[in-house]
């Protein structure tokens, strides 16, 4: 009973809030105006049944909470199990494997280019997590180091001729420089100013790729990026393609392998340290601003490395790719794959790189869709779709004693 | 007597709060000092001085370091004071909540380790050798405090009394000369305050080091301590052995209370 009170209050509420939007309209030729009820109805009752599905969901969170609560820690739930055994995990990623690298063979050229998409934002997903979910601090103008890769490929080779295997760890070196740079003043205090200085750079190298025509070519952007060398073989518009990426697997493989070392090293307990506490971190004999700044300079290289191999798969890099809207959604990719999480980061980026191009007809509201799903997330699944496992670490001396029993 | 830590003149401000005001305490090798004092008298700021997180407007901080002899701490940064032999609990639990209990300790060994972003990576035997070790120690450590069956849970789902303990093994990780317990017993059952003091004593024999701590449980520093500090508004008003402390009429008055003379 509560819930159908509540929703019709709120149902009416929103009648009366679009009233004058939707249901009023003057007609201008006969000075009239023309009442639309038909329009307050759609939104007395989508109000009605939106909002009731709001507080049912709120309701079944709150019974999750409280069970949870209640519960002994559950060590052996299903995820758990299937996660904690070997072979199982290393089917799954066999299996996995084998779809991405036969997935170029089975598919057109326009497929493949949208995947390559994907496995990029795979591979800015997993950069970005290691300064948001492993150290904890936010960076807003994640694309400005995207932009910073893809533009020194674009520059060197306008002007230098230079090619895609050179650019690629000259890439990965000006972001890292530029992620130090901007990180360095800020990154000894506390709170949220890598948040806003990030955001500035982000929106200051647009900026200056928007308006430094003499060298950026603006809004022109930079045309004619070379594909990558393969022994001098001319090779077809899908071979090439292709080629891409695999070029772009290879890269995802090795950021993948290198967080998931990172993540259970010494290193990386200590950036998890530092997003939980701070003081005590610094008191555990963590030197907080250096694991902050590797970590975001790790995370600043990997974006510098997608950058170039997103110049090269797209041949034209424009400001265009590298607004503000675009780190919003690769903090999306990390927000809903999980925090911390590495496995997550595939799910995330599949998300947010496919479900648009599969469902073309909701592209539209595509921003509007993630946002509701941001929200919806943080509600309920705060932790991301997979959250970062725990490790099994192996001691000494049980391990007799656990073969034994 | 050797001295393991000397703190002389200590002072430190907020605004027009004195938090801390020429503050002096030595701790000896192999001794278990306690500091106590009113509520609010400045104690754990004066902790926060020593391990460097509150940076003193005056006074020094002396280490004596086996190896490097006298270190003088103050202006040093927490982790550097860590590596050089302070370690410490915080008053309010601070455990790594997303951690395990093994974690947590491994976390304490930080500073004892080396193992950086290039040997994670390329999987170095060295980096695999030094994480097992820690892996190793850590629970040797647990076994020691009588964790060892709980290391594969969350650190925040321990019980109250478990999560200090836990604190504790964290703290010894870091192989300190000089150990800080901030109200170790506070929030612990009688039995468990009547264990944690034999585990003190335990601690002190077996690593061979010192403590200082901050404790309310007047029964606890009467029986554990070799010498009190007594603080009252930022400011010593008296030090000694716990009996000559007992006694002492500013005590008395300004913290124990006319029934403890009783
Ligand atoms: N960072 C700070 N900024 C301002 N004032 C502070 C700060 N830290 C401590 N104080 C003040 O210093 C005084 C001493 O506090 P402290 O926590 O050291 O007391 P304490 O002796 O540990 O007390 P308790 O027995 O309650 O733990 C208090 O008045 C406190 O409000
Ligand atoms: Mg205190």
């Amino acid at each position: 009973m509560y819930l159908i009170k509540r929703s019709l209050l709120v149902s009416i509420w929103f009648v009366l809030l679009t009233l004058p939007l939707l249901a009023v309209k003057v007609d201008t030729t006969n000075e009239t105006l023309i009442w639309r009820w038909e329009n307050m109805l759609y939104v007395a009752v989508s109000a009605f049944v939106l909002y009731m599905l709001w507080l049912l969901a709120m309701r079944w969170r709150s019974r999750q909470r409280r069970s949870e609560e209640l519960a002994q820690p559950r060590v052996h739930n299903l995820y758990s199990t299937i996660t904690d055994n070997k072979v199982i995990v290393g089917a799954f990623n066999l299996i996995l494997l084998a779809i991405l690298v036969l997935l170029p063979l089975l598919s057109s050229g326009y497929q493949i280019n949208i995947w390559t998409t994907a496995l990029i934002y795979v591979i800015l997903g997993l950069g970005l997590n290691i300064v948001v979910g492993f150290a904890g601090q936010l960076v807003l103008g994640y694309a400005a180091f995207y932009a910073v890769g893809a533009y020194t490929f674009g520059l060197l080779h306008q002007n230098f001729g230079v090619g895609f295997w050179v650019a690629l760890p000259c890439g990965a070196a000006v972001a890292g420089f530029f992620g130090i740079l901007v990180s360095l003043p800020v990154i000894r205090l506390r709170g949220d100013y890598l948040a806003i200085v990030t955001l500035g750079f982000g929106e200051i190298t647009r900026l200056v790729l928007e308006n430094w025509i003499e060298v950026t070519n603006g809004p022109g952007g930079i045309s004619n990026i070379p594909r990558p060398a393969l022994f001098n073989l001319e090779l077809s518009d899908t071979g090439t393609a292709v080629w891409v990426y695999y070029i772009v697997l290879l890269f995802m493989l090795i950021a993948f392998i290198s967080l998931l070392r990172l993540k259970n090293s010494r290193v990386g307990r200590s950036w998890i340290a530092v997003s939980e506490d701070e003081t005590a971190s610094e008191v555990m004999g963590i030197n907080t601003t250096w694991a902050k700044l590797t970590a975001f300079a790790l995370s600043a290289v990997w974006a510098g490395i997608a950058g170039v191999l997103f110049a090269t798969k797209t041949r034209f890099i424009n400001p265009d790719s590298f607004t503000f809207m675009d780190s919003a959604l690769f903090l999306c990719i990390v927000v809903l794959g999980g925090m911390g999480s590495v496995y997550g980061m595939l799910l995330g980026a599949f998300a947010i790189a496919l479900l648009p191009e599969y469902l073309r007809a909701f592209s539209e509201y595509r921003m509007l869709l993630f946002g509701a799903a941001m929200v919806l997330m943080m509600i309920f699944r705060p932790q991301g779709l997979i959250p970062p496992k725990a490790r099994q670490y192996r001691v000494s001396k049980l391990l007799g004693k656990e073969a034994q029993s | 007597m050797e001295k393991a830590l000397e703190v002389s003149g200590l002072s430190i401000s907020f605004g027009g709060l004195k938090a801390v005001s020429n503050m002096s305490l030595t701790v000896n090798k192999g001794e278990i000092v306690a500091l106590i004092g009113p509520n609010g008298a400045g104690k754990t700021t004066f902790f926060n001085c020593v391990t460097g997180l509150y940076r003193p407007n005056s006074g020094t901080v002396r280490l004596n370091h086996p190896e490097r002899g006298e270190i003088d701490l103050k202006g040093l940064a927490p982790h550097v004071i860590t590596s050089l032999g302070l370690a410490r609990t915080f008053q309010n639990i601070r455990l790594f909540s997303k951690m395990t209990v093994l974690e947590n300790v491994m976390m304490g060994m930080h500073s004892r380790t080396k193992a950086g972003i290039f040997t994670a990576l390329t999987g170095s035997r060295y980096a695999r050798a030094e994480e097992q070790r820690i892996v190793d120690e850590s629970y040797e450590l647990l076994e020691f405090l009588n964790l060892q069956k709980l290391y594969k849970a969350n650190a925040k789902s321990l019980p109250y009394g478990d999560q200090r303990r836990l604190e504790i093994a964290r703290a010894l990780a870091a192989a300190p000369l000089v150990l800080l317990l901030d109200e170790p017993a506070a929030g612990m059952n009688p039995h468990e305050t009547l264990e944690l003091k034999e585990l003190v004593r335990q601690i002190r024999d077996r690593f061979k080091l010192s403590v200082l701590l901050i404790e309310h449980d007047m029964s606890m520093v009467m029986s554990l301590s070799d010498r009190v500090y007594v603080m009252e508004y930022g400011s010593p008003i008296a030090d000694g052995k716990p009996a000559d402390v007992s006694r002492d009429p500013a005590v008395i008055k300004a913290y124990l209370g006319e029934e403890y003379n009783a």
